[in-house]
């Protein structure tokens, strides 16, 4: 099994330049926007998206050409790319953004064109200040070039391009939260309906949200064709997906490979193994939000569709593996932390909840526990999530009071034992 | 301390950069970040009359951020990640041992001004974890040893500008990916090197 570069080629190959705007143009760079603007109308570019059926990168997995499909006409419209990334487990973003900036541009110009838009904001989420600088001098360059400013390729076509810092928010990474930091607002999500940005987005105008790895895919689509690119891969998972691996492996690392091979078999040609030759206990497939597999279920396919059929999701592409001798109760708790930490507040059952989940977790952890912890840890996350099914159901604005329930019923389904040996056995009752 | 004619010349050039003025609120705000290592009373009032909203209105926007700060920080903003690739790999004894060497409990400042330290979510280097960042730049794969022997250097030292090449180099281990391209830009606040007008501070 063997990687397949579309998105990390030119950085692998020019591994310490391939950020400079000439080493990216030696390379066949900004070819696939020059030939769009002189020779596709925009039509045709929104129907090779669609022909190549990808499907965006950023968690949800929402079909990208339909997406741009919905953007409503108006004259002022934007383009939004997210890059906020900031899901436990997900490093796969920074490395476009340090390694390739220009590959990102140049799919913004492809998408910009394709789409009639004239303003696009790059939201870089704040603890990358390094990416974010490699953007800023790309962006830069770009524009000295020609590329972005007035009349691009001599297309008649303006685009200017923002590259805006976040500030430590998880939350911005949902579409309408980020939407309202970037008008200098709380990054609080919107009330929904109007579901899509695309529709009411950014200054309540037409909005296109992307993750940068989808954006990034545009140029190859453009370059080759949307049915190239639906020939990798396999059907509802198509094309290349930069998958990050962490946790216990030898070898972690971002990689890039066609949907559709085992989990297992990822984790010991990518990662080599696990440390010290010892076995999973345990992964998460997805991110910090994704529901846990056992080390009994690594034969599942990594692609969309699999992993939710499995009960969880492929979500932003970040695996986490953890080994025999992880303590569950406590990787829990980190997880379960996170979004108490990240939960925006404006939702009783998420702000509360998390915080309790959180609390109670603690208190097991530290040998604390009562005997009744399990029926009420699950009983606040029936009140964040009612029925506790998977795709989760909602009492919350957006899914991220929800994802804190993930680790709790993972444990809870397939490690109970687990937390049970840290409780007391005997319930008292009046003392008795 | 009010804003110089330098800052607010700086500060509307990136209003000019948004549709609305009220979007420049998020990189104004890193400017009084960057000048004074927090978010003063006197920030506030400039950017309030700058940007045409309430005063309530910015400080509202500043408290939801953790990046910007409601008190002077030190020289050097230690954070380090305790999320979940970070967890399992250790990140609590790095945390344990910079405690120790500051004497600080997470958000707290030293009374010499040269640390803050805090424990934060995920930074996006779960493959170099455990990872920590000083004044917002990158460094993986740090031991227990390796963070005492950044503490001090820090304080022994005390770089003016901070570069996560040179951090890494000394004091780091496992990356998330190969950094490859060579960089010598970093910052010399607790504000991310980050300008979104010019270019970035070097060594």
């Amino acid at each position: 099994m063997k990687e397949t570069l579309l998105l990390t080629k030119h950085m692998r190959e020019n591994p310490e330049n391939s950020h400079l705007i000439e080493v990216y143009e030696k390379n066949n760079g900004y070819s696939a926007a020059k030939k769009a603007l002189k020779e596709n109308n925009p039509g045709e570019i929104i129907e090779e998206i669609k022909t190549s059926n990808i499907r965006g990168r950023g968690g949800a997995g929402f079909p990208t050409g339909v997406k741009w499909g919905f953007l409503a006409e108006d004259e002022e419209r934007y383009l939004v790319i997210n890059a906020d990334e900031s899901e436990p487990g997900t490093f796969k973003d920074r490395i476009l953004l340090e390694r390739d900036p220009h590959q990102l541009i140049e799919g913004v110009i492809i998408t910009c064109f394709a789409s009639n838009i004239s303003k696009a904001f790059i939201y870089v989420r704040g603890e990358y200040a390094k990416p974010a600088r490699r953007v800023q001098d790309a962006v830069e360059q770009a524009y000295e070039k020609g590329y972005l400013g007035k009349n691009i390729f001599d297309s008649g076509k303006d685009l200017e391009v923002v590259v805006h810092l976040g500030a430590g928010a998880y939350i911005c990474g949902e579409e309408t939260a980020l939407l309202n930091s970037l008008e200098g607002r709380r990054g609080e999500p919107r009330l929904k309906p109007p579901y899509f940005p695309a529709v009411k987005g950014l200054y309540n105008k037409p909005t296109l949200v992307n993750n940068v790895e989808t954006i990034s895919s545009v140029p190859w689509i453009i370059n080759n064709s949307g049915k190239d690119y639906a020939n990798l891969g396999v059907e509802g998972s198509t094309g290349t997906r930069i998958f990050s691996l962490s946790g216990h492996v030898n070898t972690p690392g971002n990689f890039e490979i066609e949907m559709g091979c085992s989990f297992g078999e990822f984790i010991d040609t990518f990662g080599k193994g696990i440390r010290e030759n010892k076995s999973v206990k345990a992964y998460i497939p997805g991110g910090a939000s994704a529901p846990w597999f056992t080390g009994e279920q690594l034969d599942i396919k990594m692609t969309i569709d699999d992993v939710a059929d499995a009960g969880s999701m492929l979500g932003s592409g970040a695996v986490v593996v953890m080994d025999e001798d992880t303590n569950l109760v406590l990787a829990a708790k980190s997880i379960v932390s996170f979004f108490a930490h990240e939960s925006c507040g404006q939702c009783t059952p998420c702000r509360e909840g998390t915080t309790w989940l959180e609390m109670i977790l603690d208190r097991i952890a530290s040998g604390r526990g009562r005997a009744s912890d399990i029926d009420l840890l699950l009983d606040v996350c029936d009140n964040i999530s009612p029925g506790l099914t998977w795709p989760p159901k909602m009492t919350t604005i957006c899914p991220l009071g929800p994802s804190a329930v993930s680790p709790i019923t993972s444990l809870m389904h397939s490690f109970r034992e687990e937390v049970e040996s840290l409780l007391p056995r005997k319930v008292l009752i009046n003392n008795e | 301390m009010t804003w110089d004619s330098k800052l607010i010349k700086k500060a509307e050039e990136i209003i000019k950069l948004y549709p609305q003025k009220r979007s420049a609120l998020g990189p104004l705000l890193y400017l009084a970040q960057n000048k004074e290592g927090y978010i003063d009373d006197d920030s506030v009032v400039e950017i309030s009359n700058l940007l045409g909203i309430t005063e309530v209105q910015v400080r509202s926007v500043a408290s939801f951020y953790t990046m910007y700060k409601q008190e002077p920080t030190g020289k050097y903003l230690l954070s380090v990640c305790k999320s979940i690739s970070c967890e399992i790999n250790n990140s609590k004894e790095v945390i344990g041992g910079i405690k120790e060497f500051t004497g600080l409990s997470s958000n707290e400042t030293d009374p010499e001004k040269t640390f803050t330290f805090e424990e934060v979510e995920c930074i996006g280097a779960c493959g170099g974890a455990p990872a920590v960042q000083v004044n917002y730049e990158t460094i993986e794969g740090v031991t227990p040893e390796k963070a005492l022997d950044l503490c001090k250097y820090l304080k022994e030292e005390e770089p003016k500008v901070i570069v996560a090449d040179d951090l890494q180099e000394k004091f780091g281990g496992i990356k998330s990916f190969e950094w490859a391209i060579e960089d010598n830009s970093g910052t010399s606040t607790t504000a991310p090197g980050f300008q979104i007008i010019g270019t970035a501070e070097e060594n």
